[in-house]
């Protein structure tokens, strides 16, 4: 289970974005968070990936507090993908940190890590380019993939294909749902799109 | 150079049309008008592709170099008073095109084609000169914002002592009228939401009074509310006789504020219709039209085309 627990978290000088805020998601669920624009959706979900420390309160997954190093439990994937990604490593040298530095060729792990690659649709020769040489909706694909090499027992999605159109928005959760149900994860997403909501999600959760 | 500039598209053959009848590659909507005889913006068989080195093999410097198209053959036009969404797939050189209008070629670029903006043709130098102006960009990315500077400074732009005020006076009603408070422009990019940022970034394309709008996926990252009002903003100036070219993958709410809608396909425009197409399959031409109205999650969510690797 991925539980924040009387959460509480605000930016230096602001008033507090989640006071008192708690969530818990077992695996196999699909929870969407519905917030106006402003509302600290991408503030949760940097806090369940362990991208920020709460104030007050605990962000723990299956019970144990989120790891300070190593990969984390529950993995991320953010609405800006450009800004995820670092711009001076080829997209290959990306995907290989997810398992740990460079799968030797031939082994299971780089089977593995090929196989999830062709399921997203990331063609070989992306792998020699840069980020900026990539779309948005590219580049969110190897972030679907690096977060998913990580062996995450949890995804959060925030706004993860709002870049993308309709067929590959489609395309994507579709193999996003089928590698979730195949390894029982829990999903936490966040969209502004009622529709896609309504077709994904077991649970919505209004943010106060 | 001068030769070129001078050169006006010949009139509009016949400027009434009868609604959904096929002219230059597309059919209108109730509201295309053709202001002075031409389209706002035509753009005709445009192609655009890269020198890239080819990895097949090779020593380093031995290395062949072959060209990679980007855009094939993409035709296009905006009519003044109009929004004309560009929806399709990403990767497809959405944002290569709106690059093009804008002037914007990289040096290993080739760039094959004519452009047409408010009858003249256009050259690389013409579109450059007419950027921030005529033709402004609202960009995909709020990376486009400098991360250093308070967002009000950066709407008002450089200007001279004499424009200082007369910029500072149309920020603040720029602002006012999106919805920004006047504290808004005191803060850094990073404090701003995702929703903030956008309108910040629409202030910014407003700032130079320009003709055609091209907004880059201008809803990304907002909520239904505010995406509906960023996208009535385009709207309301394309009401006022502008011309929007929105691209966008969201086809759902496109379909709410545009006129025309334009489907994109691996560098190529491969239907230009009215939104009244969109109500059901049976109305559009292409298989690719057709695929990406089954995927809506609205209408089924289907995913027809295998990935591919």
């Amino acid at each position: 289970m991925l539980e924040a627990r009387d959460v509480t978290f605000g930016y230096p000088g602001k008033e507090p974005v989640l006071h008192g805020f708690s969530l818990a998601v077992e695996p196999g669920e699909r929870v969407a968070v519905a917030a106006p624009s402003g509302g600290g959706k991408t503030t949760l979900c940097r806090l369940l990936a362990g991208y920020e420390q709460p104030q007050a309160g605990q962000v723990l997954a299956d019970g144990a507090l989120l790891p300070r190093r190593g990969p984390c439990p529950a993995q991320m994937i953010g609405q800006h993908p450009e800004l995820m990604l670092d711009p001076r490593m080829t997209m290959g040298a990306s995907l290989a940190e997810a398992v740990g530095g460079k799968a030797a060729p031939g082994t299971a792990a780089d089977a593995a890590l090929d196989e999830l690659r062709c399921r997203f649709g990331i063609r070989q020769e992306w792998l020699s380019r840069y980020p900026r040489e990539l779309s948005g909706g590219e580049l969110q694909r190897f972030c679907i993939v690096r977060a998913l090499a990580a062996k995450p027992r949890y995804l959060v999605a925030d706004e993860a294909t709002t870049m993308l159109d309709a067929l590959t928005q489609a395309q994507l959760w579709h193999e996003m749902l089928a590698e979730a149900e195949q390894r029982d994860l829990g999903i936490v997403l966040t969209t502004h799109s009622p529709a896609l909501a309504a077709r994904i999600a077991t649970r919505v959760v209004e943010l106060p | 150079m001068a030769e070129s500039m001078q050169k006006t598209r010949p009139a509009h053959e016949g400027t009434a049309h009868r609604s959904g009848e096929h002219h230059h590659h597309h059919n209108h909507a109730a509201t295309s008008r053709h202001v002075g005889d031409h389209h706002l913006l035509q753009v005709e068989d445009l192609c655009v592709s890269f020198m890239r080195y080819d990895d097949a093999g090779g020593r380093f410097f031995a290395a062949g170099r072959r060209q990679a198209p980007v855009l094939d053959r993409l035709s296009l036009a905006v009519h003044a008073g109009e929004v004309v969404a560009v929806v399709g797939a990403s990767g497809a050189g959405k944002s290569m095109l709106a690059d093009c209008l804008l002037g914007l070629f990289d040096p290993h670029a080739t760039v094959a084609g004519r452009i047409w903006f408010d009858g003249t043709e256009q050259t690389a130098e013409s579109l450059a000169a007419l950027r921030g102006r005529s033709i402004a960009l609202v960009p995909q990315s709020v990376a486009a914002l400098d991360p250093l500077m308070r967002v009000g400074r950066q709407v008002q732009g450089a200007a001279s002592f004499q424009e200082r005020t007369t910029r500072k006076a149309r920020q603040e009603a720029l602002f006012e009228r999106y919805g920004l408070g006047p504290e808004t422009a005191q803060l850094y990019p990073h404090e701003l939401s995702g929703g903030m940022a956008r309108r910040v970034l629409l202030c910014c394309a407003l700032m130079g009074s320009p003709q055609l709008v091209i907004a880059d996926e201008p809803t990304v990252g907002l909520d239904l509310e505010l995406a509906v009002s960023a996208l009535s903003d385009l709207r309301a100036f394309a009401d006022e006789g502008g011309g929007v070219m929105l691209i966008t993958h969201d086809i759902e709410l496109a379909l709410r504020v545009a006129d025309r809608v334009a489907v994109f396909r691996d560098g190529t425009v491969v239907e230009e219709t009215a939104v009244a197409s969109f109500a059901s399959p049976e109305l559009l031409q292409t298989p690719y039209a057709r695929a990406l109205w089954h995927a809506l999650p609205e209408h089924g969510f289907e995913a027809r085309e295998a990935a591919s690797c």
